[in-house]
């Protein structure tokens, strides 16, 4: 395994990371919206800024990570794909500073009028983000973003039926597990609303379910050589991973196990990731092998040092993150 | 790897995408310089209230503390929209020499990490934290913030001196990361940086508390909050200029035609003099004060030293002068006058043995704030528009970066009007944070409850 090939393998890792944490987040705006009017909503909202605030902002810290691995260890696949892929990626952005603008300025307002201003920018961001930026993944994955800058369809690049279903998928993940985190926190800190949100994590976990077998479907028509890939070995089998955990997560739910819920339900949203990377391998865009692509070996050494040395930083500070964020109480 | 070359775009696309970069840059670096500062002088208070016990500084801690989370939080969207915008607008920069500069911004994506994190910590631990443990866990924030300047000040840095690379016929070899990250631009550029973010923060906090006093609400908490953040930022005044000069030397030895645009110089001559205003028109600057011989003394310390005009390089190598000219002149009047301002109040602390408090005093302090920004503003219109019409000095011109694609114009007015909307919001509720009562209980669970807010 070179250089390069673990390189790719830090990017895939921050990008799982991001598919779940940011995805959660993401998914947790998807609820707040649909939490019902202020009074009703008002338990949910409570109960998701509480389980989102402290750690939002680090959450979201793996997508610029994944951007600047990219741009570093495969600098012409970062061109082509912002330069093709131009519109979505500004959607997605414009939609990110709704969202985290949108989330921080709610939390300090007082007044119901502001609070619902805010909280609809909040909640309509986190829908449309993952949208775009599950669309230009679709883009990439079904080979319409072609080496080169702006070589790619402005249009068609994420307009595209692979791009929709990815583009729904991601939506939809996000707030099964955003659902799935939501129902944990709650059994500790609302336990009034658990039952509630164990009926929406059953319902959101069959349409999730339906969804990725649909989205199967649409690959198998739209983007056959993806498919075909993703029909035997390593791919087939991350794919199957997914699938199983997916149906198991459903009966973790229905027997209120919601801890290992939360390992089942994130193996199978990072398997989906993963089956994609695995189908692409060796080639990030058609024609382009890893190898190819790959910055110079100095600097692919020097960030996998640097990673690493990040990461003995990072893990030990997360984790005090999250034991801080869990403890106390919402109604303080 | 290929030289990745981008196609002609037309000129509006390349006019729209630079307004865009500079919009969204000029408005991070305004947030970021709080991202920086804040969290040092809002331990500072914290640490004074536990030490003396008193509510006025507990209860500014919190305040600082709650703003701060609004403002992190904007910084880190629009940060998260430039790394976008590295790729969306310059594909032909970040395809060729991405791996040239990822290393610092990595490094970059470490120190935010840190900083996300610990910041979480510190706003939804007050409560939970022994206050000894909560102070502490301010710190990496600090060195997180110091850290992050410095690396995405190398990166930008590197745009001025290239290093670190060689190119064979168009393509990047021989890449060493560290040489590009340790170029000869970044000590000055990330100190100078630094201190400006230390300034704007703490002209800007005390500017809030300023205008309260003129109001007439002169309490210790008023008092209290004007004068921490105004000492911070009145002893980085003179440290300012100081490395200032260091980096007009900086330019002066390494980039003279930046400097030739600063200054309005076009004849390659020994001697020359300073100027001060002026108007560049066909190619000369007129209606400028001259003060002999200074441009060559202070730039080389030698009164008689050789100053590059911008009649060495071809026209269509030269960046619009006026623009550079004025920007530069901007920052250093801007620089001097706080500077004055500072001195002023270092003499009546002096003389009345207490932190002065004077009307008209408390207007030159007041205005300090806007005066840092502006600086700030002006100090990278400087760097930025006289490094043109490179974005890679020497190496890459501005136009072959360009996204090709057509529309960036739609994209420019979109951002506008989305920046438009953010800073709106952003002030409404900073000024409702300072007003509202009671206090929201969010970023921390409860307040300081001894004391009613004043
Ligand atoms: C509070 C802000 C502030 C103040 C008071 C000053 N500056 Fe400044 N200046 C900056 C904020 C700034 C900056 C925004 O931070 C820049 C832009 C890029 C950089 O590295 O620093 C800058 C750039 C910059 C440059 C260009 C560096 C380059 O292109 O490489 C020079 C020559 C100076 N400054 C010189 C001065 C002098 C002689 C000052 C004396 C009064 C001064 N600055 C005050
Ligand atoms: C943070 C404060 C900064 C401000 C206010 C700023 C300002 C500007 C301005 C005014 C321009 C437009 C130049 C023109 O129209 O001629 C520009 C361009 C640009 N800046 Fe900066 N800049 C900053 C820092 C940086 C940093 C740290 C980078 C990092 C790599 C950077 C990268 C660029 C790029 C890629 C362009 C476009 C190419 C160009 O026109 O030169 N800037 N910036
Ligand atoms: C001199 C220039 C800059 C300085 C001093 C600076 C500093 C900072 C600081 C202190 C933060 C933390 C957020 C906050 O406290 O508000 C931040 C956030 C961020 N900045 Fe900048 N920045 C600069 C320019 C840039 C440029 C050119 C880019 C990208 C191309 C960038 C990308 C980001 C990103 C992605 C974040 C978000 C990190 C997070 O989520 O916490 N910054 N910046």
């Amino acid at each position: 395994m070179t250089a390069a090939d673990l390189l790719l393998l830090l990017l895939l890792a921050a990008m799982t990371a991001y598919a779940l944490f940011g995805g959660a987040d993401f998914g947790a705006g998807f609820w707040d919206l649909v939490a019902g009017g202020a009074e009703r909503g008002r338990p949910h909202r409570k109960l998701i800024e509480h389980s989102i605030g402290p750690v939002w902002e680090a959450n979201h810290v793996w997508l610029i990570f994944t951007i600047v691995v990219l741009w570093t260890g495969f600098p012409s696949v970062f061109a082509a794909v912002a330069s093709t892929l131009y519109i979505p990626l500004t959607a997605a952005a414009l939609g990110i500073i709704g969202r985290g603008a949108g989330f921080a300025f709610r939390k300090t307002s007082v007044t119901l009028g502001r609070q619902r201003l805010f909280g609809a920018g909040f909640a309509f961001s986190s829908i449309v983000t993952p949208f775009f930026l599950g669309a230009a993944a679709g883009g990439v994955a079904s080979g319409r973003v072609p080496p080169g800058i702006a070589a790619g369809d402005l249009v068609s690049s994420w307009w595209n039926p692979t791009s929709v279903a990815t583009g729904l998928l991601a939506v939809g993940v996000g707030a099964y597990l955003a659902v799935v985190f939501l129902t944990r926190d709650a059994q500790k800190h609302a336990p009034e609303l658990v039952d509630g949100l164990r009926r929406r994590a059953l319902w959101t976990g069959a349409v999730v379910g339906a969804l990725a077998v649909l989205g199967l479907v649409v690959v198998a028509a739209d983007a056959p050589a993806l498919f075909s890939e993703l029909r035997h070995g390593v791919p087939l089998a991350l794919v199957v991973v997914s699938l199983v955990a997916g149906l198991l997560s459903l009966l973790l739910v229905n027997f209120r196990s919601f801890v290992a819920v939360r390992i089942t339900a994130s193996l199978a949203a990072a398997a989906v990731v993963w089956a994609w990377g695995a189908a692409q391998h060796p080639f990030l865009l058609p024609g382009l092998a890893v190898a190819d692509a790959a910055a110079a070996p100095a600097v692919t050494r020097a960030m996998l040092w640097v990673s690493l040395a990040g990461g003995v930083i990072l893990a030990p500070s997360l984790w005090w993150l999250f034991r801080i964020a869990s403890a106390g109480s919402v109604r303080s | 790897m290929e030289m990745l070359l981008a196609e002609a775009a037309t000129p509006a696309d390349l006019g729209a995408a630079r307004v865009q970069m500079a919009i969204s840059l000029g408005w991070h670096i305004v947030i970021a310089s709080f991202g920086v500062a804040m969290p040092a002088i809002t331990l500072f208070v914290e640490w004074r209230g536990h030490k003396t016990g008193e509510v006025e500084y507990r209860l500014l801690a919190r305040r600082w503390a709650r703003a701060m989370g609004v403002l992190f939080a904007v910084g880190a969207v629009s940060g998260t929209i430039l790394s976008f915008e590295m790729g969306l607008l310059w594909p032909g920069l970040m395809g060729t020499y991405g791996e040239v500069i990822g290393l610092p911004f990595t490094l970059e994506g470490f120190a935010f990490f840190v900083e996300a994190i610990f910041l979480g910590i510190y706003l939804y631990g007050w409560d939970r934290l022994s206050p000894r443990v909560h102070m502490w866990s301010a710190v990496p924030i600090l060195i997180a913030g110091v850290a992050g300047t410095f690396f995405v000040v190398s990166a930008n840095a590197w745009m001025n001196q290239p290093r670190g690379f060689d190119l064979e016929n168009g393509k990047v070899v021989g890449v060493d990361p560290w040489a590009a990250m340790f170029n000869p631009a970044t000590p000055p550029q990330s100190v100078h940086m630094l201190v400006a973010a230390f300034m704007v923060t703490g002209f800007c906090m005390a500017a809030v508390y300023a205008v309260g006093m003129l109001r007439g609400r002169r309490d210790r908490y008023h008092r209290i909050g004007f004068v921490v953040p105004f000492t911070v930022a009145a002893i980085m005044a003179p440290v300012q200029v100081g490395v200032g000069d260091w980096a007009a030397h900086f330019v002066a030895d390494y980039q003279p035609v930046k400097l030739a645009a600063m200054e309005g110089v076009y004849e390659t001559e020994r001697g020359v003099p300073l100027h001060i205003g002026g108007v560049a028109v066909d190619g000369e600057l007129r209606y400028a004060i001259e003060i002999p011989n200074a441009l060559s003394l202070l730039a080389h310390w030698d009164p008689n030293a050789e100053i590059k005009g911008l009649n060495e390089v071809p026209e269509e190598d030269r960046p619009p002068v006026n623009v550079v000219h004025l920007s530069f002149q901007l920052m250093v009047a801007l620089g001097s006058a706080m500077l004055a301002v500072a001195a002023w109040f270092a003499f009546l602390w002096w003389r009345r043995k207490a932190p002065p408090e004077g009307k008209w005093f408390l207007v030159a302090a007041a205005l300090c704030g806007p005066a840092a920004v502006l600086a700030l503003e002006s100090g990278w219109t400087t760097t930025e528009v006289g490094r043109q019409p490179w974005v890679v000095y020497g190496s890459l011109r501005t136009l072959d970066a360009v996204n090709p694609a057509p529309g960036l114009t739609v994209g420019l007015v979109t951002v506008l009007l989305v920046y438009a909307g953010l800073t709106a919001a952003t002030v409404f509720v900073l000024r409702r944070l300072a007003r509202d009562r009671p206090v929201p209980v969010a970023p921390q669970e409860s307040d300081v409850t001894e004391a009613p807010v004043p």
